[in-house]
Parts: structure tokens; sequence; C-alpha cells
């Protein structure tokens, strides 16, 4: 069973937008999708290691700010044609708190 | 329960259709296919390499029949529908199968025309569209040696070179004098015929076959004049004709195809048709390009949106024939109103002719060398006015000002291991491996697959012309009616006049109002209508960070490495002592990697942590210095050189003229980076005709050189006008940067906005009209107002600079059972 960790409020990420969490696991980027969805991604691109926290986030999708990869927030794989894979973290909102497991 | 839809032609047109519709995520229809051949759909275009063995069968599929099932699609295929019951609303197969259908979708394509003379029924006589009969003519070229080709248009040539690489003697027997007249002047026609003669077929032209003769199996052809040659293979090539049989028997109404409206709909409304088959506005179409169109707007009605109508297609060829390059667009021969420019140098086999009316062109034939057949059919296309560039315009785009790049390199001349992309390295052998193994058939897509030009975009012509090559047309739209992206139907210009007529002043009333297929737009659009929105109602709009590219939304330029840059505003390049030692002291404080001088004269700091960001931008503000939006889409420098004040030879004070023209104008955005230049003197030691709005000092005063730019395409600048006073500098910089503001597309720098617009456009905007440059002058000013505000100081602030930090694990804490 892994760890739930606290990591913020819900309103300390902008909407359509995003934050990063130094974890043990490392740096996470949490996104807040317009939809309201939280999401938690590992905080590299799997092209070039680029930010996606930094990345412009539309619908469930961020585009890395490097090269315009656009990656799947719900499961991390790059959009066709492009291939990779950026971990995914379980992330609950519970009262506006922000929980991620590990 | 879901609705029925029925497709009739498991071909190109018809299957692009069902894939534009399952891309706009439609979950309408259940869906089944017939198609009369017993395969998955292939990509047709390519049947000529599968002929002279370039290719595969298995290379040209472009879905299989799992495809069909994963997607759940029932296809029928190898069997053919016979008819089409209106009344009980369901299509019957030859096989007995029916289909009951909500809506039915024809995509019948084409016949070839079989010349009606006798003995045309015999076997060995075959057509040239589908598989089977590239595999019929594979089988006689294994066994025979005589094959007569009927028709020398596209399909014939490419027919013909196939079977001579097959082993077999070949004689192409065309009606007319010259070779593909449909798309060919007569110069053009001549020097084809020369190459393709110099590769062993044989011609005959002006020749009308009168019979085809043999007993069980085609022996030979005789002609009008009474002449005979043998043949054991006879490939009918004489054209085709749209398959509207089943849609006649059903009583649709058609002409020479199936009349369809600009929705793509028949007289029936619940029928639909795209392809070969159609015939809209008076024109049929048997080129990629115009089907694709089709597909996407009958694709966007069955899904029920409801918007994009099909207007009909300006179209280009080209011969897929490897190692001939052959270039044709609109009308060619042009009438007694035209005017025609022809470069001709037989002896390196080069021939190109272009077309006028009123300085813009109306059509275009290449041979020889047709690297700029996309760019002559974008000006086409756009109605462009190319009056300022007619003198050189058949010497290239790449003469008009270009890095060295293309220029003598004709596509089909290079090697496959030949670099097309700099910037991502792909060669030119993997660019045609992934067209003919994935089927592309849009620059789009070849970008998407390959990343070739998908960076600076500087290989973009050379990459449209491989396609050209592979696939026969180039499938792209012209710049005027292209979507700004696919989230919507409206193109730029579109976009721009709703936000203006309509006054949208937010991103989401925009979407809103203009039917976004999205629910919030892509990396493409979104930035696109956040300027368009700050840029026509700057008092209104609010600026929507969400929607800015990272370096806008950071004020700093991300590196590779995650790290930023920052640059420090820099008035004309003239810096002090005072301003070096801060610079110096932030370097030393936030142990800055790299300090470097920029190409537009200011220091910048490289490799600066983004938590650093807030602290460093207060320390440089406490020492009068603001942001110099080297990141944006926005007023970068205005480099100068000494001028006046200190240099023997200069005429004017081009420092101060500098200083004043970046105060004035910092701090705007534009819809891409706007640099600026000042020179004291005609030596221009300032660079400025290389630069967006360039100002050289001359005796009497200033000229004021507009559009030009050093990036990926060098282009030099047009002479806007000669002006007096430094105030009247201002002025019409002011009034430029406005008429750019409010008219180029977003990501569009000046250059090839007035290569689109036309120089005498501008200046009748803004150098004739006096009155609308005062206007336009205002116009800034009032936006400057708003927008001159330094972005660094507005986020030192305790609250701003908690974004720039991450976020901090609070809790840690088991999973409760609960």
């Amino acid at each position: 069973m892994n760890d739930w960790i606290t990591i913020g409020k819900l309103e300390d990420i902008p909407p359509q937008g995003a934050r990063v969490v130094q974890t043990a696991a490392g740096e996470i980027a949490v996104f807040r999708a317009r939809s309201g969805a939280v999401f938690a991604l590992d905080n590299r691109c799997p092209h070039k290691g680029g930010p996606l926290s930094e990345g412009i986030v539309f619908d469930h999708h961020v585009a890395c700010p490097l090269h315009n990869w656009k990656i799947s927030l719900e499961s991390g794989e790059a959009v066709a044609p492009d291939q990779g894979c950026a971990r995914r973290y379980a992330v609950r909102v519970d009262n506006g708190v922000i929980q991620l497991q590990l | 329960m879901k609705e029925k839809l029925v497709l009739i032609g498991n071909g190109m047109a018809g299957m692009r259709t069902v894939e534009e519709l399952l891309k706009l995520g439609s979950d309408l229809y259940d869906i089944t296919v017939f198609g009369a051949e017993p395969h998955g759909n292939y990509n047709r275009i390519l049947l000529s390499p599968v002929l002279s063995g370039e290719a595969q069968f298995d290379d040209i599929v472009l879905n299989r029949r799992e495809w069909y099932a994963e997607h759940g699609i029932t296809l029928h295929a190898g069997s053919k529908v016979v008819k089409i019951d209106r009344t009980r609303r369901q299509v019957v197969a030859e096989d007995g199968t029916t289909a009951p259908y909500d809506r039915l979708l024809i995509a019948t394509g084409s016949k070839p025309f079989i010349l009606p003379v006798p003995g045309h029924t015999l076997p060995g006589v075959v057509g040239f569209r589908d598989i089977a009969d590239v595999q019929a003519m594979l089988d006689s070229a294994a066994s025979h040696r005589h094959a007569v080709v009927i028709g020398g248009g596209l399909l014939g040539l490419e027919a013909a070179v196939g079977l001579v690489k097959r082993g077999m003697k070949v004689r192409v027997v065309h009606l007319s004098d010259t070779l593909m007249e449909r798309q060919l002047d007569a110069a053009a026609g001549t020097l084809l015929q020369k190459e393709l003669e110099g590769r062993g077929v044989e011609f005959l032209m002006g020749a009308k076959t009168r019979e085809i003769i043999g007993r069980q199996r085609v022996q030979g052809v005789v002609f009008e004049d009474g002449r005979e040659i043998s043949a054991d293979l006879v490939v009918m090539a004489a054209g085709i004709r749209p398959d509207i049989e089943l849609a006649k028997g059903a009583g649709i109404h058609c002409e020479r195809g199936i009349v369809v409206n600009d929705t793509m709909q028949t007289y029936d409304p619940r029928i639909y048709a795209v392809g070969e088959c159609v015939q809209h506005r008076g024109q049929t179409y048997g080129l990629v390009a115009p089907l694709f169109e089709q597909a996407k707007v009958c694709a966007n009605h069955l899904a029920k949106f409801g918007i994009g109508r099909y207007q009909g297609s300006v179209t280009s060829t080209k011969l897929k024939v490897s190692g001939v390059d052959v270039f044709s667009a609109g009308d060619f021969l042009g009438g007694p109103e035209s005017e025609q420019i022809v470069y001709r140098d037989p002896g390196a086999g080069i021939y190109k002719k272009v077309v006028l009316q009123d300085n813009r062109i109306q059509g275009a034939v290449l041979y020889g060398n047709t690297l700029d057949g996309a760019w002559y059919f974008q000006l086409m296309r756009d109605g462009a006015d190319v009056s300022a560039f007619r003198d050189q315009l058949l010497f290239g785009q790449a003469h008009l000002g270009d890095a060295g790049h293309g220029g003598n390199s004709p596509v089909a001349m290079m090697a496959d291991s030949a670099e097309v992309c700099g910037c991502n390295g792909i060669t030119k052998g993997a660019i045609v491996e992934a067209i003919r193994a994935k089927g592309l058939f849009t620059l789009d897509e070849v970008r998407a697959h390959t990343k070739a030009s998908a960076s600076c975009g500087g290989c973009t012509g050379l990459v449209e012309q491989i396609l050209a090559s592979v696939v026969g047309s180039d499938a792209s739209q012209g710049e005027r009616t292209r979507p700004m992206c696919p989230c919507t139907e409206h193109s730029h210009d579109e976009v721009r006049d709703a936000i203006r007529t309509r006054h949208l002043t937010s991103l989401e009333q925009t979407m809103r109002e203009l039917d976004w297929r999205t629910p919030d737009g892509c990396p493409s659009c979104r930035p696109a209508l956040n300027y368009y929105l700050l840029s026509t109602w700057p008092a209104e709009a609010q600026d929507e960070s969400a929607s800015r590219f990272v370096n806008e939304r950071l004020h700093a330029n991300i590196q590779k490495d995650r790290s930023y840059t920052v640059v420090p505003r820099i008035w004309g390049g003239v810096t002090t002592p005072a301003e070096l030692r801060a610079i110096a002291d932030a370097a030393e404080k936030y142990n800055v990697p790299m300090v470097k001088i920029t190409g537009g004269q200011r220091i910048d700091l490289v490799g600066v942590q983004k938590e650093q960001l807030p602290a460093m931008w207060a320390d440089l503000n406490a020492a009068g210095m603001v942001s110099g939006h080297a990141y944006g889409k926005a007023l970068r420098t205005v480099k100068t050189c000494i001028g006046s004040q200190f240099c023997r030879f200069g005429t004017q004070d081009s420092v101060q003229m500098g200083i004043d023209l970046e105060k004035f104008s910092w701090g705007s955005w534009t819809p891409h980076k706007f640099k600026m230049a000042v020179s004291g003197c005609p030596r221009n030691c300032a660079e400025a005709t290389i630069k967006d709005f360039g100002v050289v000092a001359v005796d009497s005063g200033w000229e004021l050189h507009v559009g030009g730019n050093g990036g990926v395409k060098v282009r030099v600048t047009d002479l806007l006008c000669r002006v007096n006073t430094s105030a009247e500098v201002l002025e019409y910089c002011g009034a430029f940067m406005q008429l750019y503001r409010e008219q180029a597309h977003y990501l569009e720098r000046t250059a090839p906005w007035i290569e689109r617009v036309g120089l005498d456009y501008v200046k009748k905007q803004m150098v004739d009209d006096a009155a609308n440059r005062t206007a336009l002058y205002q116009r800034f000013i009032e936006s400057q107002r708003i927008a001159q505000n330094d972005p660094w100081a507005e986020r030192t602030t305790a609250a701003r600079r908690a974004e720039f930090m991450p976020l901090t694990v609070t809790k840690v804490g088991r999973v409760s059972a609960a």
C-alpha cells in the first residue's frame, strides 16, 4: 500500500495550468484541467525531458514546451504518432485539498 | 439506437470520409462499408510504383481488414452493390447481402474510359484503375513482349514507364500532338516526350485507334490511317468517367457525375456522395486533394456539426515518374487578357512558364525543375499580387532571398540519403518511405510522422515537393481558406473578423460563438486567439496567461535544461557603467553560468533557474532596468550604429533615433517577433535592411524600410518611403506596427505578410493615405497606453513570487481502510 501525500489546495494550481511538487519519487507536475479534473505526471517529457508543468494545458492534454509533444494527462502517453510515456500518479481532491499517491 | 451509415465504395474518398468522421469523435453511426474489390482500402495513387516494382501492394494498403474490425465497422469486401432501394432505404449487393441505412454515402469513384472500338473486349485489353489491372499487366509482362498504351496523359505515361521497367517494349498512342495536353503546353510536352523516349518509350502521336485485333487474345492495334502495330497487351488510359450507374439506377440526379451541393448531399438528402463520382458546381475531380476536402466537409455534416462548405478546389498536378519533374497548375495556356513569362534552357532540360493576369498567377507549367511549384501554386490560390518581384518570379523563391537552400536541387535528382530537414536530420528517403508506408497526403501529416519541416519550416518547400512527387498533388489547403487549426473550420482572417465585428472579448466567448470543436482549444489556436483578442480590444480583453507559451507566461526564454534566460532592456543598445555593474552583480549573485552578448545588442544572462527569476528581476529593476522582451512575440530590440554623435560618416543621430523608437514601441505585442534597427548613414552598419522595420539615415532625412528578415529565409527589406523628421519616423513606425498587428496572421513575420498582401497595399494604407496613417498611429498609441508595463516589476511582489516556487509536501499518511 502506498502513501498518499498532501501537497496543497486546489486553488494553488492555476486553471488550465500546473505546479510542481518535489517528492520522494522526484519532481511531479500537478495539472488542473478546464474540466476541473486534477492529474499528476512525472515532470519529464518522454521525448527530451522537457518540464511538462510549463506546457499549455488543453482538454485533458498538455503540450511539452520544448518540442510541442502532446501528452495525455489521463494516461501519460504521448499522442500518436509520437511514442513514449510519462509516469502517472493517482490524485484525489478532498475538500479542496490535493493528495497524490506515490 | 445508433443510426446506420452505409458506404458504397471502399476507396480513398469514401474511407477518408469515414476516418474524418471517426476523428471528429462521432459515435452516431453503425457503419457498414461495401467494396467491390476483395481487399481493405489501398492507396490508388501509388499503383504506378507497384507496377514499376518500386513498391509492393502491401506497402500501399491504407486500412487493413483488422482496422475495420477494431473500429466496429462492418466490411463487405468483394461485394459489389447492385441496387439502392430508396423506398426501403437499403442497399443490395450482387451476392444478396442487404444493408439498411439512415444515411448513405456513395463513393463509387470512376471507371477507365474504354474506347468502344471493335476488339475492346479481347483478353489482354486492360484499364489502369485498380490492383487487378496492375496484376493483369504484370502477368502480361512476364510472358509477352509488346505493350501498347492508348492515351498519353498522366496515367498512360505512368503505365508506359512502369511496363518498360518490367521489360516490355512499349508504344504510347496519343490522339493529340502533345503529351499530357490537359496539363502541359507544347514546349513542356516535347521535353517530356524526349525524356521518355530516352527511357525506351516509343510514341505514335496524332494517331487515332480504329480497331483492336486478335483471336483468343489481343494481337495488334489498327489506326484510322491504316497503319497496324503488333501488341500482346493494350492498356486503355484514355481518361476516366465518374461511375454513376448505381446512383442513376436509383433515380438520383446525375449529369456527368452525381450532382451534389456544397455539403456533399445529393438530391436525396439522406444520400451523400464524395470523390471522383461526384459533380460539384459543374466540376468533376480526379485528384486526391479535392477528394479529401470533400471528405472533410461530408464528415462534418454526417457528424451533425452542420458547418463547413465545399466550395470547389484549385488543383495542381505532378507526374509520378521517378526522375522526371513535371508540374502543372491552373490555366497554363492563358488567353488574350493574360501574359506569359517563360524561362527556357533546352540544354539543361528546364522549362518554366507562369501565366499572369493583372499581376496575379493564373497558372504554371514547370519542367525539369519543379522546386517552386508549391510556391507558385500558393501564390495562385491566394491571388497574391506578384508585381513587386515579377522580374525575378521565374528564378524562384530561393532567388528572392534564402539562406542558400534549395535553388538547384530538384527533388527528383536528390539522393535518398540527402538530408532535407536540417533541424531534425530527416533524409529524403525517410520522408518518401513514411509517405508510402503510412499513407500520408498532406504537409501536416508528413510533419506529424517524420518531423521534417516541423521545426524552423525552412525546408517546407522541399518537403511539399517530395510529397507532390510521391502522391502526385499537394493536398494541403491554401492559406486564405485553411482553418487556423483542427479545432475549427474558420481561417485566421474569419476568426479575426468575427472578433472585431461581433465584439468578442474573451477566448471562451470566441470559442463558443464560433462553434469550436474542442472544449478549450489547443496549443496552436489558444495563443493565436489570445493575441487577436488583445490586439483588437486592448482595453477590454483580459490577457489569459494559460493561453500563452511558457516564454511569454514566465517572461523568460526556456532552455533545453529547463533553465531560463534573462535579458534586460538596453535602450538603443546604449548602456552605462552603472547598468553594467548591476548586470554583473546579478550574474555573480545568482551564479549565472553564461553571460552572452546577443545579436540585437543586448546582454543575455543564460541558465537562470525559474525560482530565481523574480528576485533577479527585482535587482535589475532597482538599477532602473526593465524586461527586454527577448522571449516574446513582441517588439524585441532596436539595434543602432554610432551615428553622427561620433562617427565621421554619420549623417543623423541614429543612436537617439533608436532610443526614441524603442521607448516608444516597447511592450507592444505583435503577431510574431518584431525587430528594428537604425543606421546613421547608407553604409548601414546596423544592418537595418534585414529588420522588420529598418531606418537608414540619409543627409536629407530618413529612409524607412520594411519586411526584412535575417532568419530561416533571409529577406531584404522593401523601401517604404523617405521622411524628413524624427517625429515622422515615430509616426510611420507606429502606423506600420499597428497595420501589421491588425492584419497579419499570428506567427506570421512581416516578411511573409508583405509577400502575401503586397508592398503596394501597405503603401496605400499608410503612405498614400495620411488620414489612415494617423488613425493607425493613434490606435497604436492607445494600445501602448495599456500594454506598456514592465512585466518584471509586476511579478516581484511576494504573492506573485510564490507562483514561481514549487509546492511542498505538507503531510504524509497511510491510506485508511475507509
